[in-house]
C-alpha cells in the first residue's frame, strides 16, 4: 500500500464516521426546536416528553459529531498538506467562517440547551435550542461551500507560486455552480435521515404498545416529514444530477455506467455489473433511450461516454455506479413509505397497520446508508482530482511515510470502532426505552445543579435512575 | 509594520491563548481525575466543566482553521512535521470528549470511561506540549514542504515541554475546582494547586533556560543589550505573579488563584512570542512568507472583527449562567 492510498483510506474512514453524526444532528436539532416551539405554544405535555426523550439522544450524537469533526479539521493539513498549501487561501477563509459563525454558536449554546433550563427559563432556553439548530445549518452551508468549490471551482486565480488565490469576488467562490444543489440536497438528506430514524423508533414502540402517546406523536410527525421531504429530495437529486452533467460529465457517465458514447439516445441501466477493464456493463438490465430522456429531456439526444475522457482522468466506475443505485433505491423506497403512510392516515389506520410499522422500523437506518452512498458518489466520482480538473489527488498528498500513516490509520480504526461503536450502542439503548407518559415539561425537567446531563442512565432494565427523574415522576 | 499579516498573527495568537487558558483547565481536571474519590467528588468535578468544555475546545478549531486560512504555508508544513503528536492529540480528544456523555449513560462501565477521560486528557495535554517543544527546537523545511523525518519531534526538550504542559494544565484544573467547589474537594484542590505551582515554576525555569540554548537568535533576543531591559520584565513579572499566586492560596481565596495562574500562562505565552516573533515556524518561515494573499486576509478580517466580540459575549453569558459553586444545592 502506498502512502497516498493509506492517506485516502484514512480520510475517507474518518470522514464517513464524522458525517454520520452531523446527518443526524442537523435534523435532530431542528426537530427539537419544533418540539419545544410546539410545547411553548400549546403547553401539551407530549411535546415536552418528546423533547426530553430526543434531547438525551441528541447529546450523545452531538458529542460524537464534535470529536470526530475536530479530527477532520486537522486532517487537511496532516494528510493533504500540498492541497492545503495550494488551496488554503481560497478554502481556508470559508472554513474559518464556519468556525466563527457556526461552531462557536453551537458549542456556546449547547451547554445552556442541555443543562440550563432551570437557570434561564423556558423562553431563553428555546432561544438556545434555536441557536444550536441554526448553527448546524450554518455549518453545513460553509463546509458544503468548500466541498462544492472543490467540485466546481470558480472565482479563483492562480498565483505565480502555484497557489489558488481568490479573485475579486468572494461571492463567485462561495456561490459556485454546484453549491445550491448540494446544499439543498444534503440538508434535505439530513432531514430525511432524522425523519426515518425518529419514525423507526416510533414504529418500534408502536409495535409494542400502539397506545403510547409519545410513540404515536413521533411516528406521525416523522411520517409527515417522509411524505413531504422524500419527493422533494428526489426532485432535488434530479436537478443536482443535471447540474453535475453540466460541470462534471465524467461523474455522471460513471453513475450511469456509460462506458461508450451513445450518439442516438442512451439507455438507462437499472442494474448490471460494470467491468472497467473491458469497458462494458455485464448483465445489464436497461431501458432503451431512457437516460437521454432523463438527462436531456429528449430520448434521441446523443450522450457522450467515458470513451471520450482520457484514461487518466476517469473516475472509478464500479463504486460510483453501485453507490448511486443504493442512494436512489433508498430514495424511492422512502418515497414509497411516505405514500403508504399517507394512505394509512387517510384511512385512519396510521397507528394500526403493523406492516407499515415493521416497514418503518426496517427503514430506520436507511437515511444513514443513503447519505454515505451519496457522498461516495460525489467524492469518488470526482476522482482523480481533489480540485476538479485542476489539482490531482496524487498531487495533493502530504510527504508522508507509509508506516506513519498506516500506524495512525490503525489507531483511528481501533479507537473509532471502540468509541463510536459503544456510542451507537448507547443510542440504541436510549431508543429502546419507550417515551414515558409522565416526563416533566422541559422547564422542570433536567436538573437542579449545573451539569448533570438531563438524561437517565442507560441502566439494566427499564428503570430510570438519577435524582432528577425520581423527583419528577 | 502594522499590516494585515501582523493583525492576523495577533488573531491566531489570541485564539491559541484563548484555547490554552480555556481548555487548559478542563484538560487539567481530566488529568487530576483519578485523584478524586469515586462518587460525588468526581461527579462534581465533571459537572463543573460539562456545560463549557465544547466551547473551550472550539478555540482549538479556530487556531487550526485560522492557521490554514491566514498562513496556509505554515499549516502545510507544521501539520505533517508533527504528524504523530497531532494524531495522538486528536485521538486523546476523541476519548475524553465522549467520556463527558458516556459516563452518565452507562454506570456499569463508568470506571472505564473515567479512565478514558483521564487518558485522553493526559495524552492531549502532553501532545500539545510536545508540539510546542518540537516547533521551538526547529523543524526541517525543504522548499514549500516539511523535509524531516518521522521522529524529529521527539527530543528531551520536547518531552520536557510536554510534561511541563501536563503540570501546567493540572494546576489550572486544580485552581478552577478550588474556585467552583467547596468542602473536601476544594481543600484537596488547594493542596494540589500549592504543589503543582512549584512544579510549574521549575518547568518554566528549565524550559526558559533550555530555549536560550536552542537557537542563537533566541539567546540574542533575550540577552542582547539594550533589549534585555525590556525582556527582563517577563521573568520579573513572573516572579511577582507567582508571589501573588501563593499569597491568594494562603489566604484561601476562591477565584483569585485561578486568575493568577492564568497570568502565569499568559506570561509564558508572551515569552514565547518574544522568542519567535516574527516567525510562524520558528527560525524558518516568517509570518509574511507564509501569509495568505491580501484578499483572503481582508475577507476574514471583516468577519473576525464582527464575530469574535459577539462570540466572546455569548461565551461570557454561558459561563455566567453556570456561575457560582457547582453542586452546592446538591443532588443526592
Ligand atoms: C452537512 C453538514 C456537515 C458536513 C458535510 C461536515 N460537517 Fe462537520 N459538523 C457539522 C456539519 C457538517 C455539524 C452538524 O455542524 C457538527 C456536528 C456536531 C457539531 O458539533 O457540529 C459538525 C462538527 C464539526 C466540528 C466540531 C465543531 C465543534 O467543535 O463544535 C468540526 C471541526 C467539523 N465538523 C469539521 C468538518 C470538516 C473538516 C468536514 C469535511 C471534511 C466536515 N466537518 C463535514
Ligand atoms: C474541503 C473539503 C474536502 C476535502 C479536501 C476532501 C478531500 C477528499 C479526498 C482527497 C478524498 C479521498 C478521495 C479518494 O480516496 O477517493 C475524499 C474522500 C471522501 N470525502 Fe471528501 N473532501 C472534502 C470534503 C468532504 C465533505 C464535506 C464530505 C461530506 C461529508 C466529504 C465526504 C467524503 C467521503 C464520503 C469520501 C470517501 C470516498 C472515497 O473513498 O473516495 N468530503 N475527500
Ligand atoms: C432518488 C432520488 C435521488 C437522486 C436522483 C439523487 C441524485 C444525486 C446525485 C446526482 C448526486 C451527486 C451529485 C454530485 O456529486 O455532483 C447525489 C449526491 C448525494 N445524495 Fe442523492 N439523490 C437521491 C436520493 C438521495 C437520498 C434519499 C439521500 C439521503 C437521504 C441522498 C443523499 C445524498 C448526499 C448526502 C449526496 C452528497 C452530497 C451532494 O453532492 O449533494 N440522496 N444525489
Amino acid at each position: 500500500m502506498t502512502a497516498l492510498l493509506l492517506a485516502r483510506a484514512q480520510f475517507a474512514f474518518t470522514l464517513s464516521f464524522h458525517f454520520l453524526f452531523p446527518a443526524f444532528s442537523i435534523g435532530l436539532a431542528s426537530y427539537l426546536a419544533v418540539l419545544e416551539a410546539l410545547w411553548l405554544k400549546t403547553g401539551a405535555g407530549v411535546y415536552a416528553n418528546l423533547y426530553r426523550y430526543w434531547l438525551r439522544i441528541f447529546a450523545v450524537v452531538f458529542a460524537m459529531g464534535v470529536v470526530s469533526g475536530i479530527v477532520m479539521s486537522y486532517q487537511f493539513g496532516t494528510n493533504w498538506s500540498v492541497f492545503s498549501d495550494k488551496a488554503g487561501p481560497v478554502i481556508g477563509p470559508l472554513m474559518a467562517y464556519e468556525v466563527l459563525t457556526a461552531f462557536f454558536l453551537e458549542a456556546g449554546f449547547l451547554g445552556v440547551m442541555l443543562f440550563g433550563i432551570n437557570k434561564v427559563g423556558p423562553r431563553l432556553h428555546f432561544v438556545a435550542t434555536l441557536a444550536v439548530a441554526v448553527g448546524t445549518f450554518i455549518s453545513a452551508f460553509w463546509i458544503l461551500a468548500v466541498n462544492s468549490w472543490m467540485q466546481t471551482p470558480t472565482g479563483y486565480e492562480i498565483a505565480p507560486n502555484g497557489q489558488f488565490v481568490p479573485g475579486p469576488s468572494w461571492l463567485a467562490i462561495i456561490f459556485n455552480p454546484s453549491l445550491p444543489y448540494r446544499l439543498v440536497h444534503t440538508v434535505l438528506a439530513a432531514y430525511l435521515t432524522t425523519a426515518f430514524a425518529v419514525g423507526g423508533v416510533g414504529a418500534w414502540h408502536l409495535l409494542k404498545d400502539r397506545h403510547n402517546p409519545g410513540a404515536r406523536k413521533m411516528f406521525s410527525m416523522a411520517m409527515w416529514m417522509a411524505a413531504v421531504v422524500a419527493p422533494l429530495q428526489i426532485f432535488a437529486g434530479d436537478l443536482h444530477g443535471l447540474n453535475t452533467l453540466e460541470h462534471q460529465p465524467a461523474k455522471v457517465m460513471a453513475m450511469e455506467g456509460h462506458f461508450q458514447s451513445h450518439p442516438h439516445g442512451a439507455p438507462l441501466i437499472l442494474f448490471g455489473i460494470p467491468d472497467s477493464k473491458a469497458q462494458r456493463v455485464d448483465y445489464a438490465i436497461q431501458i432503451p433511450q431512457a437516460s437521454s430522456l432523463i438527462l436531456k429531456h429528449d430520448r434521441n439526444a446523443p450522450l457522450a461516454g467515458l470513451d471520450t475522457i482520457p484514461a487518466a482522468d476517469r473516475p472509478p466506475v464500479g463504486i460510483v455506479f453501485w453507490a448511486f443505485r443504493v442512494m436512489v433505491g433508498l430514495g424511492l423506497a422512502m418515497f414509497g413509505l411516505g405514500l403508504w403512510s399517507l394512505l394509512a392516515r387517510w384511512r385512519g389506520k396510521l397507528f394500526d397497520w403493523t406492516w407499515l410499522h415493521r416497514a418503518a422500523l426496517a427503514m430506520g437506518p436507511a437515511g444513514f446508508v443513503a447519505v454515505l452512498a451519496g457522498w461516495i458518489v460525489t467524492e469518488v466520482g470526482r476522482q482523480p482530482f481533489t480540485i476538479y480538473g485542476l489539482l490531482r489527488t496524487a498531487d495533493s498528498v502530504s510527504p508522508l511515510a507509509a508506516p506513519a500513516v498506516a500506524a495512525s490509520l490503525a489507531a483511528f480504526a481501533t479507537v473509532y470502532f471502540a468509541v463510536f461503536g459503544t456510542g451507537i450502542w448507547y443510542l440504541l439503548r436510549l431508543m429502546h426505552k419507550p417515551p414515558e407518559a409522565h416526563e416533566a415539561p422541559p422547564s422542570a425537567a433536567p436538573i437542579r445543579s449545573a451539569g448533570i446531563t438531563p438524561a437517565p442512565q442507560v441502566a439494566e432494565g427499564d428503570a430510570l435512575p438519577g435524582a432528577h427523574d425520581k423527583e419528577t415522576e | 509594520m502594522m499590516d494585515l499579516t501582523v493583525i492576523w498573527a495577533g488573531i491566531i495568537g489570541f485564539a491559541i491563548t484563548a484555547y490554552v487558558i480555556m481548555d487548559g483547565f478542563d484538560l487539567g481536571i481530566g488529568i487530576l481525575f483519578p485523584l478524586f474519590e469515586v462518587g460525588s467528588k468526581r461527579d462534581t468535578a465533571m459537572n463543573s466543566i460539562a456545560p463549557v468544555w465544547d466551547g473551550n475546545e472550539t478555540w482549538l478549531v479556530l487556531g487550526g482553521g485560522g492557521l490554514l486560512a491566514a498562513f496556509p504555508l505554515a499549516y502545510a508544513i507544521i501539520l505533517p512535521a508533527l504528524y504523530a503528536p497531532l494524531m495522538a492529540m486528536l485521538l486523546g480528544l476523541v476519548l475524553r470528549g465522549v467520556a463527558f456523555e458516556f459516563r452518565w449513560r452507562d454506570p456499569a462501565h463508568r470506571p472505564l470511561w473515567d479512565i478514558a477521560f483521564t487518558a485522553g486528557s493526559l495524552v492531549a495535554a502532553f501532545a500539545q506540549g510536545v508540539t510546542l517543544g518540537a516547533l521551538l527546537q526547529g523543524i526541517t523545511v525543504v522548499g514549500r514542504a516539511y523535509g524531516g523525518g518521522w521522529w524529529d519531534w521527539l527530543s528531551p526538550f520536547s518531552i520536557l515541554t510536554g510534561a511541563g504542559l501536563v503540570a501546567g494544565y493540572a494546576l489550572l484544573g486544580a485552581c478552577w475546582l478550588n474556585w467552583k467547589t467547596e468542602g473536601d474537594l476544594q481543600d484537596q484542590c488547594a493542596r494540589y494547586a500549592r504543589r503543582l505551582g512549584i512544579v510549574l515554576l521549575a518547568v518554566i525555569a528549565a524550559v526558559s533556560l533550555a530555549t536560550l540554548t536552542l537557537e542563537p537568535r533566541y539567546a540574542e533576543r533575550w540577552l542582547a543589550w539594550p533589549g534585555i531591559v525590556a525582556t527582563a520584565q517577563v521573568p520579573l513579572a513572573t516572579l511577582i505573579v507567582s508571589v501573588m499566586y501563593y499569597r491568594s492560596l494562603a489566604r484561601r481565596r476562591d477565584a483569585q488563584p485561578f486568575f493568577w495562574a492564568l497570568g502565569l500562562f499568559g506570561l509564558c505565552l508572551v515569552g514565547l512570542g518574544i522568542s519567535i516573533w516574527p516567525d510562524v515556524i520558528p527560525a524558518r518561515v516568517t509570518i509574511w512568507q507564509a501569509a495568505a494573499p491580501y484578499r483572503s486576509q481582508v475577507f476574514m478580517l471583516v468577519g473576525a472583527a464582527v464575530l469574535v466580540p459577539v462570540i466572546l459575549a455569548y461565551t461570557a453569558w454561558a459561563y455566567w449562567v453556570f456561575r457560582g459553586k457547582v453542586g452546592s444545592d446538591g443532588y443526592h
